[in-house]
């Protein structure tokens, strides 16, 4: 198959189409028409997707399973994977499935929600496998439309604020990067990914306004490029929109929202950041790594201050892709092993803690942390589910938490140990909130009069997270399973970064520790 | 002589054809024959676009350089043809209801398009000054169509009274271009700028440009816009916000680079200045209209800072992006204000945006649509309306003013909070107490549905547009 990737990236978007066109009325055969063509959808990409897993090649470094056309305006339709993406895209196709089985129980706008996630799945795929600039840039935007409508229609009371904040932030970010986009393009002379990553983008030092510009040319398109994936990622202090995001998501929302579309950032970095400004990056680094370190403390202390689980599960994602950032700009080996993995493992985890939170709110409505209390006596099974993931964020030993952090904290350490002493106590507020939450929602007696009736998970809910904990357990206790997929590239993109830095002078780094 | 006369030979039958028309209505039964009339003229209009923009070739000059026909010139009457054949029959049905279809109409529209190819075939300030004043007085009547609406009334009043200092202001530069170069042909004005560029030559220049800038309605010159759109009928504003746009901003290029083309550094200034002007105000001038039709104008004002922002890289690749940019602008205006014509409410036309409220609940195929139209309009992909912006930032950035792209990039995230508003509200608004009913009109639909299947199949291929406008510009600049 030669289009392998394409066949993935539109399925979903074929069947949003067969939806949109072929399914009418709003009575309960064509809303469960509607969840079976969207669960059956999901899956098929799934499968065919693992044709891109089996026949992958770890050792080939470069990009596999290319495809290219003509475009508009001397672009191109060019799709391929790496050892970088093709994860993502597995953890894509892998949690939609259970974003759709989660969703089961929507009642209002089925069809339209249903179209609203499958055309979100085809454009989340394609940020991952689209190797020319603007068709990268096309998806990731585009991305914005559906979960705009995710939010603002089927989101909490407060959806409206939720959803302009989250869409004029991501878009201010992005426009800056089309920007830095079409200074790359008029620079190289192609919008070609492959061609750009050995392209050598001038680093002369030189004046702006009177500013003295270190690193020069890289340094601007690294901070045009940085003020779109910070905000997508998010980092600190740009992440205000996440937990207003979240909150207001409906569970499935929060889910995608979590797992895949923060990745985005991650991906952003080690696909342009890292490979095509090593300089701007290397210049911006020590900056960078303080923002994670700050972000994993502050918004760990933050979490630990929350009344709504959404908001307290938000604020730790941000926290554990401060990790994410720490890791990537160490630039090392260890740090971006540890940052793709963290990046895969968060996504399991934080899709299980919002369908956790999804359980109990589907029963209770209220996402407010007092409004519970001893569940664990009448949800022994929830209980323990809900008791992995925890231990799973915290980082336990185990879980697959644990090597990301490891891994990343590591890296940190042989490049920046002060960094790495900061990020490290944010571990232990990790565990602080997380434990805290869950002494205050599963433990203690039940006295609530209002959860005295409250039921188990179904067998539906049960069969959703049955993946997840199985995902999370064995990346826990053998990573190689990720590790040996990502390590060649990873190698190779480490050593193409120090080769370009090679030649920099260190003494003109900004610095600010 | 007779080779002139082919070279002009559809402007001269579109010309026969509105008096013929005209006195025919006269000597006839008046109204009772307005909608055939419309009709006809929306036909002759498609096939003149079809004949010039099939048979069309080369450069060719008539009357001593006073008339230019060329690829860009032809694309230009492409777009305005078909800009206008479309509004005149999205309106028909809207003009009828209100008792609006008089004879007139369709005979004016037809005399202002006259007017517009003129303007964009002029190759002298003469041939340029005649044509902006048959389309402008042509445009003048129309906005007070409804001659019994104060609101109409001001609005051609003031489009009038505004126009004329526009004029006004155009005829003195032209007339100081006159002087300081002995000729009003841009030939001639390009070979005495080329030699030697004096500071009257240049003065004349900035007042052509506050002239031109008006007709675009680019700001500081935009203070009639809103009130124009607001009060005239909504065809006579779909109108004014496509057609007559192209066809000054296209006239704006050829006098830029034919007849300035030594000055470039001169007036690239002035057209970043009133490009970052406009999309700023655009946008944020839009952001608390609760009409419409006020609304559509701020945004068509963003819009033209956009294009100007083409204009402004002065080389070919921006006057490529400012006519790919058009192109795009009117075909999504056409749909968006289809989309506002079937606004009605007990038969009575709505421009409230408040009444949106859940629309995509009553007609959820018209939302979608409309959706597809405002992310373009706001510049997001994948709809065609980014790589409008696309187009016009790349070249800006390669004509060296990377600080305009930046601008202008901020400026959309601005303006897309109002498109956004708008999306809301048809989507997730308050449930209104009465929403819009009726409004069901299948040419209107086919026009906003037509519309948004372009601004989303466009971005596979752009259906030799932007081919199109690459030969367009490449003749204009040789």
């Amino acid at each position: 198959m030669d289009n392998l990737l394409s066949i993935v990236t539109f399925i979903p978007a074929l069947a949003a189409f067969i939806l949109g066109v072929f399914l009418r009325g709003e009575d309960d055969a064509a809303q469960s028409n509607a969840k079976w063509v969207a669960l059956f959808a999901t899956a098929a990409t799934f499968l065919v997707s693992l044709f891109i897993l089996f026949e992958f090649d770890p050792q080939n470094t470069g990009f596999q399973f290319l495809e290219e056309a003509e475009w508009l305006m001397g672009l191109q339709y060019k799709m391929g994977v790496d050892g970088i993406s093709v994860l993502f895209v597995m953890l894509t196709t892998f949690m939609m499935p259970l974003v759709i089985a989660a969703s089961w129980n929507v009642k209002i706008r089925v069809k339209e929600y249903m179209i609203a996630f499958l055309l979100l799945e085809t454009l989340m795929l394609g940020v991952f496998m689209a190797l020319d600039l603007v068709l990268f840039y096309l998806f990731f935007e585009a991305g914005l439309i559906p979960m705009f409508l995710i939010i603002g229609i089927w989101g909490g009371a407060n959806r409206i604020y939720a959803s302009f904040k989250f869409f004029l932030y991501t878009f201010l970010g992005s426009v800056l990067m089309l920007v830095a986009m079409v200074g790359m393009f008029a620079d190289a002379g192609t919008t070609d990914i492959e061609q750009l990553l050995s392209h050598n983008f001038a680093s002369e030092t030189f004046k702006l306004m009177g500013l003295q510009i270190i690193g020069g040319m890289q340094t601007l398109l690294f901070i045009a490029f940085f003020a779109s994936f910070a905000v997508k990622m998010p980092m600190w202090p740009v992440h205000t929109w996440l937990p207003d995001a979240h909150v207001q998501a409906p569970t499935a929302g929060s889910v995608v929202l979590a797992a895949i579309l923060l990745k985005m950032g991650g991906y952003g970095f080690l696909r342009f950041s890292i490979p095509m400004f090593p300089i701007g990056s290397e210049v911006l680094t020590p900056l960078v790594l303080w923002m994670s370190a700050i972000a994993i403390v502050y918004t760990s202390l933050v979490a630990l201050v929350q009344e709504d689980m959404k908001k307290l599960i938000a604020y730790s994602s941000v926290a554990h892709m401060g990790f994410v950032t720490m890791g990537i700009f160490a630039a090392n080996q260890q740090g971006i092993d540890g940052a793709i993995f963290q990046m895969v493992s968060h996504g399991f985890i934080s899709a299980a803690l919002f369908l956790c939170v999804g359980v109990i709110y589907d029963r209770m409505h209220t996402r407010d942390i007092n409004a519970y209390g001893g569940l664990v006596t009448r949800m022994p099974a929830y209980a323990l589910i809900f008791m992995l993931f925890t231990m799973a964020n915290v980082g336990l030993p185990g879980t697959s938490g644990f090597v990301g952090e490891f891994l990343t904290l590591m890296a940190v350490f042989q490049v920046n140990t002060l960094v790495a002493v900061v990020a490290t106590t944010g571990v232990i507020f990790s565990a602080a909130y997380a434990l805290w939450l869950y002494r205050r929602v599963m433990m203690g007696d039940l006295i609530k009069e209002s959860l005295k009736s409250i039921t188990d998970m179904t067998i539906r809910e049960r069969v959703i997270f049955a993946p997840l904990v199985l995902m999370t357990i064995l990346l826990g206790i053998y990573p190689a399973l990720v590790l040996d997929i990502i390590g060649p590239t990873v190698t190779a993109l480490v050593l193409q970064h120090d080769t370009a830095l090679g030649g920099f002078d260190n003494a003109a780094r900004l610095s600010l520790n | 002589m007779s080779a002139d006369l082919i070279i002009i030979l559809p402007e001269l039958l579109l010309s026969l054809f509105a008096l013929l028309s005209l006195l025919f209505a006269v000597y006839t039964s008046k109204d009772g024959i307005a909608s055939a009339m419309l009709w006809l003229t929306s036909a002759v209009l498609i096939i003149l676009a079809c004949w010039i923009g099939l048979t069309g070739t080369g450069t060719n000059i008539a009357f001593d350089g006073m008339f230019i026909d060329d690829g860009f010139s032809r694309f230009a009457k492409v777009a305005i043809l078909l800009a206008a054949a479309a509004i005149l029959a999205m309106g028909e049905a809207y003009m009828t209801a209100k008792g609006l279809l008089r004879f007139e109409y369709p005979v004016l529209v037809a005399l202002s398009v006259v007017g517009m190819m003129m303007m964009v075939s002029a190759g002298d300030l003469m041939a340029l000054y005649m044509g902006l004043e048959l389309q402008s007085l042509a445009l003048y009547v129309i906005a007070a169509l409804r001659r019994d609406s104060i609101k109409s009334t001001e609005a051609g009043l003031k489009y009038f009274v505004l126009g004329a200092l526009s004029s006004g202001m155009l005829l003195y530069g032209a007339s100081l271009v006159y002087g300081y170069a002995g000729t009003t042909v841009f030939s001639g004005i390009v070979q005495v700028a080329n030699h030697d560029i004096s500071m009257g030559l240049l003065f004349g220049l900035v007042f052509l440009m506050a002239g031109l800038a008006f007709k675009i309605s680019a700001v500081p010159f935009h203070m009639w816009t809103p009130d124009v759109y607001e009060g005239s009928p909504t065809p006579v504003t779909a109108f004014f916000a496509t057609a007559p746009k192209v066809a000054a901003m296209a006239l704006f290029a050829r006098v830029l680079h034919d007849a300035f083309g030594a000055a470039t550094a001169d007036w690239r200034q002035i057209m970043a200045l009133l490009s970052i002007l406009s999309m700023f105000l655009g946008a944020f001038a839009a952001i608390g209209q609760t009409n419409i039709k006020r609304l559509m104008a701020y945004s068509s004002i963003a819009h033209m800072g956009y294009a100007l922002m083409g204009l402004a890289a002065g080389t070919v690749l921006g006057v490529q992006a400012m006519l790919v940019y058009m192109a795009i602008y009117v075909t999504m205006n056409v749909g968006t204000f289809a989309f506002i014509l079937m606004m009605e409410k007990d038969g009575q036309p709505v421009v409230n945006i408040e009444s949106l409220s859940m629309y995509s609940r009553r007609e959820p195929g018209k939302a979608l649509a409309m959706l597809v139209l405002l992310f373009s309009m706001a510049g997001v992909p994948p709809m065609l309306g980014f790589f409008g912006k696309f187009y016009v930032l790349k070249a800006a950035f390669e004509g060296g003013l990377a600080w305009l792209a930046v601008a202008g990039a901020v400026a959309s995230v601005i303006g897309a909070y109002y498109y956004l508003r708008i999306v809301y509200l048809m989507y997730f608004g308050d449930p209104a107490e009465e929403g819009l009913n009726g409004g069901q009109s299948p040419v209107l639909w086919m026009f906003l549905i037509g519309s948004a299947i372009i601004m989303l199949a466009g971005v596979v291929n752009m259906f030799g547009v932007d081919a199109a406008a690459a030969s367009a510009a490449a003749t204009l600049l040789d």
